[in-house]
């Protein structure tokens, strides 16, 4: 059948099941049930710390075919999965379903246990690294489901994916499982993603290396969902935790870009008292803010709030007083993991309060502006963040595709070529977020309005911008470039690409 | 227009495909101080190439050749010429470098069919002799249509310490922008070498506007916008220079002679003031029409 | 033009292409290596060869490396590495 973005879905998957063909981004919102926890209340003088995973692993009657969850707040420093599966691995349990929020290049010893059967099947909202490239290759037996950060506490919520034990990666938890993740060593600030898995897996499992007296407070993921706490030498290593600073880009196209970018947002009149923002950590979206900030400080502009992934550069524009407010879900460097820790404003948030689109309104829905990137954009706005041009699995949504249906204005930043490849195409390799969310593309070289935003060009039919339609930039990127040849994939699919509501957008086939 | 000149290396393919996005209103493709003597081939190839197949996106294209006295020159000029760029710049030009160019690159354009004098030549005046011979280098060729200081060379060529603040260099820029203004061509200032000091650019940019400079050569993208910025016309200049056109228009309809504005006589050098605000204006695009 | 000696031009910086250049026995043959070789391995091939026919070169190995140059600087760089190879 074919989808609302016009790819050919099959109505059925093996591995994954019936198809729910992606409708639109707003087809599937209203009435909606969220499921029940099956879980064993505990007696008064139950103790919860135990000595080792292997002990916790057998307390939660641990065995083939469970469903295991992780987050991704240690990002590339994280060894929780690891430690974990590599003791699943040796009590000889197989076909686990691996829940994990996002995967990265230092899970490389995850594709082992893909290869001998312990894990057949993945969760993802994004994966990176040699995780990715085995599941492109065909390694994993079922196919791979990719969620966006708000789609997967929809699918925990709803029970769409039901987890059997959640593994909490605890920067700092207390002998009766009240965890923060703003003290410690390994301290990764917000824990945001991981809130949905604690709230309704069946077991619920904290691993520590900083075991404190009870209580621990600030409590973040509270005793009510925890079962077990195991301490640990080290659950990560703190320089792939969180970057020291994260930096602007030099590069000039990069803020070129931005400037644009900036620019077009100033000129549709969204830059005004009471604005909202959210951008990315990568050095374009990063100078966006930076270009963002010049204006409002010229006009004296306060804004409401800024949200997301936050970043040192986003706080020191919270502590100048340009946001009211910050709401994290999770902290990239050490100066966001300082202010979320001192700053009352500098708010948590669960993935299902940012993201997820079948609650009662998710912080995405009150974002002004969102600055995105992408790796292809074709010339109905569709954005792919999945895959390389290539058909590897590269990544994924994240928030890309629940912030684009959410905030005001959709921004995706991107060079118009990169190392000869052009970034609009005709057709994405694999969509990601839908066109019909995105309103702009700005290029070096030239903006490209969503004609679905009338109302935009309207607005900016008087402007000194560089406004070309889509198709007039795809023609620019391929004049340069010329046109790439097309890849060739294999029928069988390796990942299933499912929308923010729990529809399929998209599917990954195998690369040949 | 010339705000802003961007010099990029002649022999780095990325930052030649990205210059003309960058908001300079000139692009300066160097085959002299940015190449290495065993690259000089590579980077005339590499910029003819460029030329020939890339888009610039309406800026000024301008190549900067290696002196007739290095050796290279020459071969600069005949691979060059032949695809036509809008302009040469002619490092530590003398009266007599640039007949012998122009007589070169007439030849060419001869032997190609294009039109006669189509080629520009900007003289790069970067020795005491070359400021005190200023006006006979820019007279020596009708293809002259700005002179670019080069400040290092210069104070180094005196003997002479190159400072921020730039003292040192008021006579050259004085001179060069008087003769300039006399000879009716653009008069660039020398690069701000400091690529980090955004302030100090701005300032020094300033400072070169006051005298009489029309724009500024940059080292770095990053210093295109302030460039930019600080030669357009503000936005206060644009609004004055827009009520004295229509107070003239106004005083013309009455039959006035002279007219006043905010008590002010308005004679003709201020309402030529006005009118080349409001070219300039128009031109780099901040006012329609 | 003759290839008489080995000769090499570009670099492996991103958008360039690092051309080397050996006479060859058996007429012109090419060796590429591309980030980009799914998408435009068969083009940049014929930017070489169309540049060495150009220059009526007949006995050139051509070992590229290509980092997502354009075709504008891989006709350059091959173009001076055969002058180099020639002189």
């Amino acid at each position: 059948m074919i989808n609302a973005v016009k790819r050919e879905i099959p109505e059925f998957i093996e591995g994954y099941g019936k198809v729910k063909p992606f409708m639109g981004a707003y087809a599937n919102i209203g009435d909606v049930v969220k499921t029940s926890v099956k879980i064993k209340s505990v007696k008064p003088n139950d103790k919860k710390v135990l000595p080792s995973i292997k002990d916790a692993l057998l307390k939660c009657g641990i065995k083939d075919g469970m469903t295991i969850s992780f987050h991704h707040h240690l990002r590339n420093g994280d060894y929780v999965l690891n430690m974990v599966l590599d003791e699943i691995a040796k009590l000889g349990i197989k076909n686990l379903t691996v829940a994990a929020s996002s995967i990265f290049p230092c899970h490389a010893p995850l594709v082992e246990h893909i290869k001998n059967g312990v894990v057949t099947k993945i969760y993802a909202n994004y994966m990176s690294g040699p995780v990715a490239e085995a599941v492109s290759k065909g390694l994993l037996k079922y196919p791979a489901i990719m969620h966006t950060h708000g789609g997967r506490a929809r699918a925990i919520e709803s029970g769409d994916l039901h987890i059997d034990i959640a593994f909490i990666a605890a920067p700092t938890c207390d002998t009766y499982g009240n965890i923060n993740g703003v003290e410690g060593k390994s301290a990764c600030g917000s824990l945001g993603y991981a809130i949905p898995d604690a709230m309704y897996a069946e077991k619920v499992v904290a691993i520590t290396d900083n075991l404190v007296d009870y209580p621990a407070c600030p409590i973040e993921i509270s005793q009510e969902y925890v079962d077990y706490v195991v301490v640990v030498d080290e659950i990560g290593d703190p320089k792939g935790i969180v970057s020291g600073t994260t930096r602007i880009t030099r590069d000039p196209i990069g803020l070129r870009i931005a400037k644009l970018a900036a620019q077009l947002i100033d000129e549709v009149g969204l830059l005004k008292d009471g604005f909202s923002f959210q951008t990315g950590a990568g050095g374009t979206s990063l100078a966006v803010a930076a270009f963002v900030k010049d204006i409002m400080k010229k006009k004296n502009i306060k804004g409401s709030f800024a949200a997301g992934g936050i970043t040192g550069y986003i706080v020191d524009m919270f502590e100048e007083g340009l946001f009211k407010a910050l709401f994290d879900v999770q902290c990239f460097d050490l100066k966001a993991v300082e202010s979320y820790k001192n700053n009352k404003a500098h708010q948590g948030m669960s993935a299902s309060m940012y993201g997820n689109p079948h609650n009662k309104g998710a912080v995405v829905n009150n974002l002004d502006v969102m600055i995105l990137g992408a790796t292809e954009v074709d010339i109905d706005f569709n954005v792919n963040v999945t895959t390389g041009s290539n058909g590897i699995i590269i990544g994924g949504s994240g928030g890309h595709s629940d912030t684009a249906a959410g905030a005001k204005l959709a921004i995706v930043v991107t060079q118009l070529t990169k190392a000869r490849l052009p970034i609009i195409v005709d057709r994405v390799t694999t969509v990601t977020t839908p066109g019909e969310t995105i309103d702009a593309v700005v290029t070096e070289r030239g903006i490209a309005i969503n004609p679905r935003r009338q109302d935009l060009l309207e607005k900016l039919k008087d402007s000194n911008l560089p406004i070309f339609t889509i198709e007039e930039l795809k023609n620019m990127a391929e004049k340069l470039t010329g046109v790439p040849e097309k890849i060739e994939f294999e029928d069988r699919i390796v990942a299933v690409v499912e929308y923010r509501d729990g529809t399929v957008i998209d599917v990954v086939r195998q690369v040949r | 227009m010339r705000r802003s000149m961007l010099f990029i290396p002649g022999n780095n393919p990325s930052m030649i495909q990205n210059s003309p996005f960058l908001g300079a209103d000139s692009i300066i493709l160097d085959l002299e101080d940015a190449v290495s003597l065993d690259e000089k081939d590579s980077a005339r190839c590499l910029v003819r190439n460029a030329l020939l197949s890339l888009d610039f996106n309406g800026c000024e294209k301008v190549v900067r050749i290696n002196s007739i006295s290095s050796g290279f020159g020459y071969d600069d000029i005949d691979a060059i010429a032949r695809i036509k760029p809008d302009a040469f710049l002619i490092p530590k030009a003398t009266e007599d470098d640039i007949e012998e160019i122009d007589s070169l690159i007439s030849t060419i354009e001869r032997e190609e069919g294009f039109k006669l004098g189509c080629i520009k030549l900007i003289p790069l005046i970067e020795t005491a002799f070359g400021v005190e011979d200023v006006f006979n280098i820019i007279k020596s060729s009708k293809r002259i249509v700005a002179v670019l200081l080069g400040a290092e060379d210069l104070t180094a060529d005196m003997g002479i310490k190159r400072t921020k603040e730039g003292e040192e260099i008021f006579y050259a820029r004085s001179r060069i922008a008087s003769v300039c203004a006399a000879l009716k061509v653009d008069a660039i200032d020398t690069p701000f070498t400091d690529v980090n000091d955004f302030e100090g650019l701005r300032k020094d940019a300033e400072k070169a506007k006051l005298i009489g400079m029309s724009g500024k050569a940059a080292i770095n993208p990053r210093q295109i916008d302030v460039i930019n910025e600080v030669f357009s016309p503000s936005f206060d200049d644009i609004n004055w220079a827009k009520r004295v056109i229509e107070a003239y228009e106004k005083a013309k309809m009455e039959g006035k002679g002279v007219f006043a504005l905010d008590g002010k006589m308005v004679d003709a050098p201020i309402l030529l003031r006005a009118k080349n605000i409001i070219e300039k204006a128009k031109a780099i695009g901040l006012i329609k029409g | 033009m003759k290839i008489v000696r080995p000769a090499k031009a570009g670099t492996m910086e991103s958008n360039d292409i690092y051309i080397m250049v050996y006479p060859n026995e058996n007429g012109n043959e090419i060796q590429l290596d591309s980030i980009v070789l799914k998408q435009f391995g068969n083009q940049i091939k014929k930017v070489i060869m169309d540049t060495l026919n150009e220059l009526e070169v007949e006995n050139a190995l051509v070992v590229a490396k290509d980092r997502g140059a354009l075709d504008y600087t891989i006709k350059a760089r091959v173009e001076t590495a055969i002058k180099r190879a020639c002189e």
